[in-house]
């Protein structure tokens, strides 16, 4: 599904990311660990399009097209989204309008018809639920006013209705106490398919308790410095950071 | 070099004063000639006085505007005035600065209520006008006070008396159809203790549009007029009353205005001020509030500035006793090279303990050519208060942009749905459904549409 190879990025003249390598199939679960100022924000960004980063060097390929090249708007109607680690308020704009305006540019894009008014609200309903928010929520301006856990709640609802392809969450589990962080894990979960992949950036291993990975790799320095399965996360936790940095150090 | 001006129009006054109401009325012949003789020392405004400095109103100058002695309604399409005439709602039409019987819509009013000309009023009940005209507003504050005194040829007169609520707002009608002409208007609203009224002040041209989107556009649109329109609204808000009073002003491209309101709180007196400033070529409103014992005042203003447009609104809110309450909100948005202004002053008595003041200014700086002058000012004599005041001037958040983009909105879309949002909040505080509607009208003819959908606004 995406295929990132050799990719460097930098803001202005820092190199943030250093040659990046990461293959992510369909069905399969990313973690992306590494301690803060890694890289991991940054990676994200540059997936989903965000403007003042350079590409130096390297390749993201998403469905066998070149991610780099499209417009922001066009990677999210093609299936791509971040779940941001800072949700942005956007006064004066509902957040109803704007999952409406999200879902009809992805149908659009597909070819199909706007959605139907009721089937929309009968959708938005079910995932409100799921999620265990408020249908006030809806009719509030996106994010405005919102505590911590409330936006991170939020973006998750966006990306249960948008149902996209490929879903990338920058810590999302930072700001969540330990109910709020089962919901929205078994959101994540009920979202699991064969046929969608996710990439989860956490610089804890808590949110792994709950949303089991496939694959954990860990950032540091703007390079993947070590990879492996599930239980990677768990011998970070024990060891610490360091243990990997030292570790690449050593090599 | 003002003074130039002055004489021009001094010079032809004494052609003109005949034909202005009152004629009978010797303390209204002093008041004029007093204004007159203020007007003719001083001229218009020059930006060298504080409080021009960023409006230069010389252009003014470049021509002679003269009013209309009568009403001539002849050019007057009745299908283009009712676009702008609100269905519920007692409806007072004047053209060129004279009142038209015939295009309003008055019946049905209680009958201790008084919804008249300014002329009617002088005429039938001269007592009560002279015990308020000139009260409120301060003919030395500035000359187009004394311009206005001097020149007025009808107005609005209101009178709500005492425990009466109106249950459909009144609204005035200030159209301008003549090229060169001059619309000079004093209009007083009174509205007495325990009262609740709405009233509603409309200025439009038949040539006052940007886009041809706008209501009566497409029959009525002609050459675009050069003409001065100069209103001042005195209003007194008595004890425990409540008023809310809304401007919309939306004239030529090359249409001068000045629109002053003066108001006056008793005790306990409620009063909101809704500004809408689609302006003109040149446009400048002086917004005057003066606070008794505990009343309130909120004060809102939206002005939309594309091409060349000069919008200026100055507010002024005076805390003269202990715990009134102001809040202030004027939101500007400005494209092309178009600039706004915006001065606010609150001036805190040294008697005026416990007041509670808000005032902010906000501004979206849509081109690189567009400009935004913002100036709040607190003058706090008393100690025990609290006053705050935030500015702000910029583009729009490039943040909020790529938030949208990344949930599938096009950039374009984005920055209309942003700008929207921005300019709605005030557009949103509008309770009266046809009135909401004309608004949101003029703000969506201003700024590209597209992918912005009226459902949401
Ligand atoms: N816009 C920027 N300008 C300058 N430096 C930046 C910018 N964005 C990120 N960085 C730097 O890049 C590094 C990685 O940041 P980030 O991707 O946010 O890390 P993480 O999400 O892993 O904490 C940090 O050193 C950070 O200071
Ligand atoms: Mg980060």
């Amino acid at each position: 599904m995406l295929s990132i190879k050799n990719l460097h990025v930098s803001v202005g003249d820092k190199p943030i990311l250093k040659g990046i390598n990461l293959e992510i199939k369909a069905g399969e679960i990313h973690a992306i660990m590494g301690p803060n100022g890694s890289g991991k924000s940054t990676l994200s960004h540059v997936l989903s399009g965000k403007g003042g980063y350079t590409v130096t060097e390297g390749s993201a390929t998403y469905q066998g097209k070149d991610l780099l090249e499209m417009a922001p708007e066009i990677r999210a109607r093609e299936g791509v989204f971040l779940a941001f680690q800072y949700p942005v308020e956007i006064p004066g704009v509902s957040n109803i309008y704007l999952l409406k305006a999200a879902l009809n540019s992805i149908r659009k894009h597909n070819g199909q018809p706007e959605v139907d008014a009721m089937d929309f609200l009968t959708l938005v309903k079910e995932k409100v639920r799921l999620l265990e928010m408020d249908e006030k929520f809806l009719y509030r301006a996106v994010n405005e006013g919102f505590s911590g856990g409330e936006k991170k709640r939020n973006e998750i609802l966006q990306m249960a209705i948008l149902e996209p392809k490929l879903c990338i969450m920058d810590e999302t589990d930072s700001g969540l106490d330990i109910d709020a962080l089962k919901i929205v894990s078994e959101g994540v979960n009920s979202l699991r398919s064969p046929d969608r992949a996710f990439v989860m950036v956490t610089h804890y291993q808590r949110l792994l308790d709950y949303i089991k990975p496939d694959f954990v790799h860990v950032l540091a320095h703007g390079q993947i410095v070590k990879s492996g399965g599930a239980d990677l996360a768990l011998e970070l936790e024990e060891k610490g950071y360091s243990w990997v940095e030292d570790n690449q150090a050593a090599a | 070099m003002n003074t130039a001006t002055a004489s021009r129009y001094a010079a032809e006054y004494q052609t003109i004063a005949p034909a202005l109401p009152g004629q009978s009325l010797p303390w209204l012949q002093a008041l004029r000639a007093k204004a007159l003789e203020q007007f003719s020392a001083q001229g218009f405004p020059s930006p060298r006085e504080e409080e021009w400095r960023y409006t230069n109103v010389s252009g003014i100058e470049k021509k002679l505007f003269s009013p209309s002695v009568s009403l001539t309604i002849g050019d007057v399409n009745a299908e283009w005035l009712k676009a702008y005439q609100l269905q519920d709602a007692w409806v007072l039409v004047l053209v060129n600065g004279h009142f038209s019987a015939e295009l309003s819509v008055l019946d049905g009013l209680p009958e201790a209520v008084s919804v008249m000309g300014m002329a009617d009023a002088l005429a039938k009940q001269p007592d009560k006008v002279e015990k308020y005209l000139g009260t409120a507003a301060d003919q030395a504050e500035h000359s187009f006070i004394a311009f206005n005194t001097a020149w007025f040829t009808d107005g609005l007169f209101v009178h709500v008396p005492a425990k009466v609520v109106l249950d459909k707002p009144i609204q005035v009608l200030h159209a301008v159809t003549g090229a060169d002409a001059m619309a000079t208007t004093r209009n007083i609203i009174i509205v007495d203790e325990m009262a609740e009224a709405k009233v509603i002040e409309t200025f439009i041209s038949r040539d006052g549009v940007y886009a041809a989107s706008l209501p009566g556009a497409g029959a009525a649109i002609g050459e675009a007029n050069a003409y001065l329109t100069a209103a001042v609204t005195e209003v007194f808000v008595g004890q425990n009353a409540d008023l809310t009073l809304y401007k919309m002003q939306s004239e030529s491209e090359k249409a001068y205005h000045f629109g002053g309101s003066y108001i006056k709180q008793a005790r306990d007196a409620r009063f909101t001020h809704h500004n809408f400033a689609f302006g003109s070529l040149l446009a400048r409103s002086d917004i005057h509030v003066d606070l008794d014992h505990a009343s309130e005042c909120e004060l809102n203003g939206l002005y939309l500035g594309v091409k060349r447009q000069h919008i200026d609104n100055h507010t002024r809110i005076n805390h003269l006793k202990p715990y009134a309450i102001s809040r202030e909100l004027y939101k500007g948005v400005l494209d092309d090279r178009a600039r706004g202004v915006f001065q606010g002053r609150v001036i805190v008595a040294v008697d005026a303990q416990k007041t509670d003041s808000q005032m902010n200014n906000r501004n979206l700086l849509l081109s690189d050519d567009a400009e935004a002058d913002t100036k709040p000012q607190l003058e706090i004599y008393a100690d025990d208060v609290k006053c705050g005041h935030g500015v702000t001037v910029g583009q729009l958040d490039e943040k909020s942009i790529f938030y949208l983009q990344s949930r599938c909105v096009d950039e374009e879309t984005a920055r209309n749905m942003l700008t929207f949002a921005f300019a709605n909040e005030m557009v949103d505080k509008v309770k009266i459904k046809g009135l909401h509607d004309m608004i949101l009208e003029q703000v969506l003819a201003r700024f590209p549409q597209q992918g912005v959908n009226k459902e949401w606004l």
